[in-house]
């Protein structure tokens, strides 16, 4: 009798691997970095919730289901409710993480830049994926970094070359389309070379998904000196969508860094956001907000690395958390040895509108600079009783006054949202969700 | 208009309102003086239907109607305002928008369609002048970063934009300096009307200079223990209150 061996899903996706690596693409550079990410990944494990970077996201429990990596999709269909109404943008169509041609939009670019799919670019631009792939996100520093990269078979891959201003946003449309549960491995890499400028706008949705999904998602931003970049992040994907999602970025001398993550919706959320500050001067900004329902879990993870002298990283994240929601605020920030005059400062504020809802905010200071300005604060409670009562006082139903009160609460995040047609998106889309 | 008796009330199992009784016809102006921690604000939270304290007994009737089984909003709607001791900041609100959506939704509770932003840029504008707050402050955040007098004179122009029936000025004049004490005054003045009554708390017999009540009361204990016309009010003045504290333990 033959008794099957039951193996763990991180076996089952290291032995997948060797079936599926001769189809993914890219040039031996990048195969070579797919074997050594499928190691590590090996190694590594899916984090079990004794690892402290994953103890309130248990991320074990995730990988339970049976899920296929293969995603078929049609994309005969339109995206027009995809769209941010009144925003003037480049429009790029991710599906299942592949980058689609038929449904993405680029015709006014300039010629300069670069908007394409990875795969096409593993071919026509090696130079730049040999300088950039893989460098920001560390394989050894985290299982899904690792799973990733070995897996990956396409994305966006953006590059703005030196002193190139793109006028408009570049808008992701990241949409889902499965029927059955899988596996999405969407991998970014964005280039932004020496004083180049660029705005860009990610949306996350699932278009169709009657079965749980997991996308492990890695964006890679390199900003070179003197750069500027906004990247915005909208997560509002179905219930059964669940994200284990990282960022990381790469910030050289003088340049600039604004990002924002919001999440609406969608089941299970892991933001991974990681900075690394290799030049002096440069200024970061990472804002976030979540708002969640019934049985939401987001769980935002930064890091700001500090490296080099004279720099600022400011952070300011704020959840409203309902129902039996879970939000989890881990944000780190290293002050290097050389890291002289460095400004870093942090906050993280929570009002619980539920007894059933949990938040856990944990603020990391590792300082090993003696010149520095770092502080870092977090607040949980509940909404502020007497100022509903003042506004009850004169004459706002009760409901209203919540509004309004959440509405102030989120409104110093909003204001850092610097593409007014995406603020009022935003807002509109806030306004809904607080009125559930 | 206010008809007030036998009120009980408490906070945390204790009881602070002990058997009060008012009765505020239209057009009235009421001061009640009295030493501090006597229950004044307690009397003006419960009058506007803060819930954590708890009434176990009297009754209120506000223009023929149970105030007591009124919500918040719903007394508000009805023509009640209370100017608070000490106006809270809210931070992210602004004064305006906030005062729209107030004058919005009592206009809806009163069956009346919103009013034209061209209607209340005009209200706005008037009402500022009459208290002689400066514009900014009224485009702020409500009280945020205010000054202790700029928040007492927030509270009046708020009142004089919500256009209430029956105003309770909890201290308004405390915190003020001589300046913004007339101005304030005059404020309420020209919102005296033959419908409109005031119940005004201080501490102060200076305020009634400006405000001249057509009686005074002294509360103490939890309920009052002297009433009198506007005389009453110099009288505290000079002798403070040791003399009526001994009244009450004589009776
Ligand atoms: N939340 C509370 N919990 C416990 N006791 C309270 C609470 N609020 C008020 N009290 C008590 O009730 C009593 C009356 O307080 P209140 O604020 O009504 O007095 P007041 O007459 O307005 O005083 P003042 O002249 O100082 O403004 C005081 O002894 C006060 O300590
Ligand atoms: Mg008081």
């Amino acid at each position: 009798m033959i008794t099957a061996e039951k193996i763990s899903p991180t076996e089952k996706l290291v032995s997948d691997f060797e079936a599926v690596k001769k189809t993914l693409p890219g040039n031996s550079f990048v195969q070579s970095i797919r074997l050594k990410a499928i190691e590590s990944f090996s190694a590594l494990g899916i984090p079990a919730r004794k690892n402290e970077e994953y103890k309130y996201s248990n991320v074990q429990k995730l990988f339970q289901e049976n899920f296929t990596q293969s995603a078929i999709y049609n994309s005969q269909f339109a995206i027009e409710k995809y769209l941010i109404p009144t925003l003037d943008a480049h429009i790029v169509v991710l599906v299942n993480g592949f980058f689609s041609e038929e449904l993405s939009s680029l015709n006014n670019l300039d010629k300069s830049v670069v908007v394409s799919s990875l795969q096409k670019a593993f071919e026509k631009h090696p130079e730049l994926i040999e300088k950039h792939f893989s460098t920001c996100a560390d394989i050894n520093s985290d299982a899904f970094i690792a799973l990733n990269t070995a897996y990956a078979a396409d994305g966006v891959f953006i590059s703005v070359p030196d002193n190139a201003v793109v006028e408009k946003p570049i808008h992701i449309i990241n949409l889902i389309i499965a029927k059955e549960s899988t596996l999405f491995f969407p991998r970014n890499l964005f280039v932004v070379g020496k004083s180049a400028q660029v705005q860009l706008v990610e949306t996350f949705e699932t278009h169709d998904l009657p079965v749980k999904a997991i996308t492990t998602s890695v964006t890679e931003i390199a900003i070179d000196e003197n750069a500027k970049v906004q990247y915005y992040r909208l997560q509002n994907d179905c219930e059964n969508g669940q994200q284990i999602n990282t960022v990381s970025a790469s910030q050289q001398r003088n340049s600039h860094f604004d990002t924002n993550t919001v999440t609406l919706s969608g089941g299970w959320v892991r933001n991974n956001l990681n900075i690394a500050l290799n030049g002096e001067n440069c200024e970061s900004h990472l804002n976030g907000l979540f708002i969640t329902s019934e049985t939401q879990h987001v769980d935002n993870h930064t890091l700001v690395d500090h490296r080099k002298p004279h720099c600022e990283s400011n952070q300011t994240y704020k959840g409203i958390l309902d129902g039996k929601s879970t939000g989890i605020f881990n944000g780190k920030i290293f002050v290097q040895r050389d890291a002289q005059k460095t400004n870093a400062y942090q906050s993280s504020k929570n009002i619980l509108l539920s007894d059933d809802a949990t938040i856990n905010a944990k603020p990391q200071l590792e300082i090993y600079a003696d010149d520095v300005k770092c502080s870092h604060g977090s607040s949980t409670g509940k909404i502020d009783e007497d100022a509903l009562f003042y506004l009850r006082a004169r004459g706002l139903g009760i409901e209203s006054a919540r509004k309004l009160l959440l509405h102030a609460f989120v409104n110093d995040v909003m204001q850092t949202i610097r593409i007014n047609a995406l603020r009022d998106y935003l807002e509109a889309l806030i306004h809904k969700k607080l009125g559930e | 208009m206010l008809s007030i008796k036998n009120l009980r009330a408490g906070i945390e199992g204790k009881e602070i309102i002990k058997g009060f009784n008012l009765e505020v016809k239209a057009g009235e102006v009421h001061a009640i003086m009295g030493p501090n921690g006597s229950g004044k604000s307690t009397l003006s939270n419960v009058l506007a239907g803060r819930e954590d304290y708890i009434v176990s007994g009297g009754e209120v009737s506000f223009n023929g109607k149970n105030l007591l089984d009124m919500s918040p909003e719903v007394r508000a709607r009805e023509g009640l305002f209370l100017a608070f001791q000490y106006p809270i900041e809210i931070p992210g609100v602004s004064n305006i928008n906030f005062l729209k959506t107030a004058i919005n939704e009592i206009r809806a509770y009163k069956g009346l369609k919103s009013i034209e932003a061209k209607d209340f840029l005009k209200l706005i504008k008037e009402k500022q002048a009459l208290v002689e707050l400066q514009g900014s402050l009224a485009g702020r955040s409500v009280n945020e970063g205010f000054s202790g007098g700029e928040k007492k004179r927030n509270e009046i122009f708020q009142m004089a934009v919500l256009e209430p029936t029956l105003a309770i000025l909890d201290e308004t004049d405390s915190g003020l300096d001589i300046d913004a004490l007339r101005i304030v005054a005059n404020g309420v003045n020209k919102l005296r009307s033959a419908d409109r009554s005031f119940v005004v708390i201080t501490h102060y017999q200076r305020l009634l200079d400006y405000i001249v009540p057509d009686f005074v009361h002294v509360l103490y204990d939890g309920k009052i223990v002297k009433s009198g016309g506007k005389e009453l009010a110099l009288e505290l003045e000079e002798k403070g209150y040791d003399w009526i504290k001994k009244e009450v333990v004589e009776a």
